[in-house]
């Protein structure tokens, strides 16, 4: 029981779950599941009691049984205690008031990583304002690479997303081009397959390897089928970089993908024989978002953004380069406009990045949310301050086949401008030798670009 | 919203990958102001948005919609479900599978169990059934004429489910969902038909079959209402719907295939 006193009123909690879901912002998918606060003061008496809880608290609690989830028992298994011992003694307020402090270096919370859980991380998160979740972020780095390095200061990776409704290679083929031309693709070049037919996504491999390799791209290419096909594709010796995987933060969610802790470690080691990184050794890429859990009816009565948190227990143990929490992509049941959107999105950042993600955004939304490109503008800015490792790059913003709309790779020549972010080193390199940025790092405008970058490629794709 | 000439002047010089763009439907070789989209790529984008965003707003024309169907010779019923608005539609989609108290009654009193029922819904685009559905229903009720078709029953505020709960209301043994699918940016009126064998309370979306995209741009009338009908046929003669409905064709995909 948790209890809190607002003038004469007091609440009661019944659960640890239950204080947690009453604590969160308001969003559409915790009233659906019937575990948002009742009153704006029940939230804030929630918070007030919250802000009384011992860290140490979410060491005895567990809030889905260990016996009953591997996701539980990942957490409870990994927790380093000796990386947790310089914040044991505090509460949950206290570790907010203790992020934001001077103590709370880089190197600190580097170091804090391992000893943090997903709850204490969901927590913390639940007390913080916007500002706050930038402030804490900004200060956090998590640095991944394959062929570029991603995540270092002053540092924006996209990733380029070239879908096309039936995969014709032709299609995928120009919109890659058109984003290496604007200067995206340095966290990967990664394609969201509408067929699951082996060898039509065997050819989008080879393609993307010979592109690659016939001009020295340094990124890594990735084709989002499951990781069931992927493995398969490692079998039967299809170039694969990267291996993909949707995953949550609950045994029965990842049932519901057709996954389980054992299958990502088994793709993570099928990634690793190949030995194709040249930077490092990253080689999973995962995705997130919160709703998941509860449209799989997998959530354990958790508000949304705690299991969206215990996600990330998931993706830390596989050392990814990309996690990429799809932050809109579920639509206004789960979070309902453009706040929502936003808050979640920081929310996603800040407790990955916690928690030692090299975390990005799908700052997305659909055409059933209240939300449009400008709320978009604003999620993407205020994560490129926090320090975003990457976003998407979708030609025009318009993903034809996923049917929902992303950041464009214009949306990140937008951000590199207004804060000054600069390529992957590996990825600027590549783009100054192919004379497509000039050594401040910008664009070159279509007049001065050479005659045929990609020439190749585009005289094969007119024939 | 031609690309303007390139010529020395041009604020926003053609990109000259232009022509790549016969390979995709995708947003690509938009040139730049800048860092920044061409104004007229912001207009481009704000006016596929803006037919969405309307779409999902608008409000299913029953009356019309009535009278559209009105030749078909079949009784014609509505039904509302327990989503009373647009916004409880959008936030509560187990609000939009649940009809509301007065269309139990409606549908109790009528009961005449039907081999096949039609629920034409408003979904997430009313302008989908709006502008499609009798079209499609007079392409495809003649491919049917064998069987016993149920009344038209039109809803509002609906989900895709809530035909199961219509057709459970009704006795019939398959119901045929023809609801409005969440606008794009490319077509805001495609028009989905869900098949459902035997619809229960919680009948899941792996046991339905769905055709998607009915719209003269895209899955034409005629060869919708071919697919559709081999799909009601199939899933009568089998006795199931959904993934696990064996079909000689390769058309009529299970949901999440």
């Amino acid at each position: 029981m948790f209890r809190a006193s607002i003038g004469v009123r007091s609440h009661v909690f019944g659960s640890l779950a239950e204080l947690l879901a009453k604590a969160s912002p308001f969003r559409s998918g915790d009233a659906l599941a019937g575990v948002a606060a009742v009153s704006a003061e029940e939230r804030m008496a929630a918070r007030v009691a919250l802000a009384d809880l011992p860290l140490r608290v979410f060491l005895d609690q567990v809030l889905i049984p260990y016996e009953a989830d591997e996701v539980t028992r990942l957490i409870v298994d990994s927790h380093d205690a000796a990386a947790f011992a310089p914040v044991a003694s505090l509460t949950v307020g206290g570790f907010r008031d203790w992020l934001l402090s001077p103590r709370a270096t880089t190197e600190a919370l580097a170091a804090l990583a391992p000893g943090l859980t997903p709850e204490m991380a969901a927590a913390v998160s639940k007390l913080m304002r916007n500002q706050d979740l930038i402030l804490a972020a900004r200060k956090i780095r998590v640095v991944s690479a394959f062929r570029s390095t991603i995540g270092l200061p002053g540092r924006l990776s996209i990733r380029l997303q070239p879908n096309h409704p039936a995969d014709d290679p032709r299609g995928i083929l120009a919109s890659t081009l058109d984003g290496l031309l604007y200067g995206a693709g340095d966290a990967c070049i990664g394609i969201n397959p509408a067929t699951d037919e082996p060898a039509k996504l065997r050819a989008l491999w080879e393609m993307l390897d010979a592109l690659i390799a016939r001009h020295g791209i340094p990124t890594q290419s990735c084709v989002l089928a499951h990781v069931t096909r992927q493995i398969d594709a490692i079998n039967a010796g299809a170039p694969v970089d990267l291996l993909f995987q949707s995953v949550g933060g609950t045994e029965a969610l990842n049932r519901s993908f057709g996954v389980s802790l054992a299958l990502l470690r088994e793709a993570q080691d099928a990634g690793l024989s190949l030995k194709r990184g040249t930077v490092g050794n990253n080689v999973m890429y995962f995705e997130t978002g919160q709703g998941a859990a509860l449209s799989a009816n997998a959530h354990h009565g958790l508000d949304q953004q705690t299991c969206e948190a215990r996600a990330y227990a998931v993706c830390r143990a596989y050392a990814p380069l990309l996690v990429n929490s799809v932050v809109g992509f579920i639509g206004p049941e789960y979070l309902y406009d453009g706040k929502q959107i936003i808050r979640a999105g920081l929310e996603d950042h800040f407790c990955g990045k916690l928690l030692g993600l090299p975390m990005g955004v799908d700052v997305c939304y659909t055409n059933h949310a209240e939300a449009d490109q400008d709320d978009m503008d604003t999620l993407l800015t205020v994560l490129g301050a926090a320090g975003v490792n990457f976003v998407m790059g979708v030609p025009g913003a318009d993903d034809v086949m996923l049917g929902y709309q992303s950041t464009s790779f214009h949306d990140g020549l937008a951000l590199r401008e207004t804060l000054g972010l600069r390529h992957a080193p590996e990825f600027e390199d590549w783009l100054i030798r192919m004379q497509l940025i000039d050594v401040q790092g910008r664009l070159r405008s279509a007049r001065e670009l050479p005659a045929q970058p990609f020439g190749d490629a585009i005289e094969a794709l007119s024939r | 919203m031609n690309a303007p000439p390139d010529d020395e002047q041009a604020l926003t010089p053609a990109d000259p990958w232009t022509a790549l763009r016969v390979h995709t439907q995708a947003r690509i070789a938009l040139g730049r102001s800048g860092a920044s989209l061409p104004t007229r790529e912001v207009l481009a984008f704000g006016i596929a948005h803006a037919q969405a965003r309307d779409a999902v707003h608008a409000a299913l024309d029953v009356a019309a919609l009535h009278r559209d169907l009105d030749g078909f010779g079949l009784p014609i019923l509505e039904v509302r479900s327990a989503a009373a608005t647009r916004a409880a539609y959008l936030a509560r989609p187990d609000w939009g599978r649940r009809l509301d108290a007065s269309s139990v009654e409606a549908l109790m009193k009528c009961a005449t169990p039907p081999d096949v029922l039609f629920v034409i819904a408003d979904g997430l685009s009313a302008i989908a059934p709006q502008r499609h559905a009798a079209a499609l229903l007079a392409a495809t009720l003649p491919l049917l004429a064998d069987l016993a078709i149920g009344p038209l029953v039109i809803a509002t505020q609906a989900r895709v489910a809530l035909a199961d709960a219509v057709a459970i209301a009704l006795g019939a043994r398959l119901v045929v969902s023809l609801i409005g699918e969440r606008p794009g940016l490319s077509a805001p009126d495609s028009l989905g038909a869900y098949v459902t064998f035997a619809p229960k309370a919680g009948t899941t979306d792996a046991e339905r079959n769905c055709l998607s995209n009915i719209r003269p741009q895209g899955l034409g009338y005629e060869d919708a209402a071919r697919q559709l009908a081999g799909l009601i046929r199939a899933a009568l003669v089998e006795g199931i719907s959904g993934v696990a409905l064996r079909f000689e064709e390769d058309i009529a995909l299970p949901l999440f295939s």
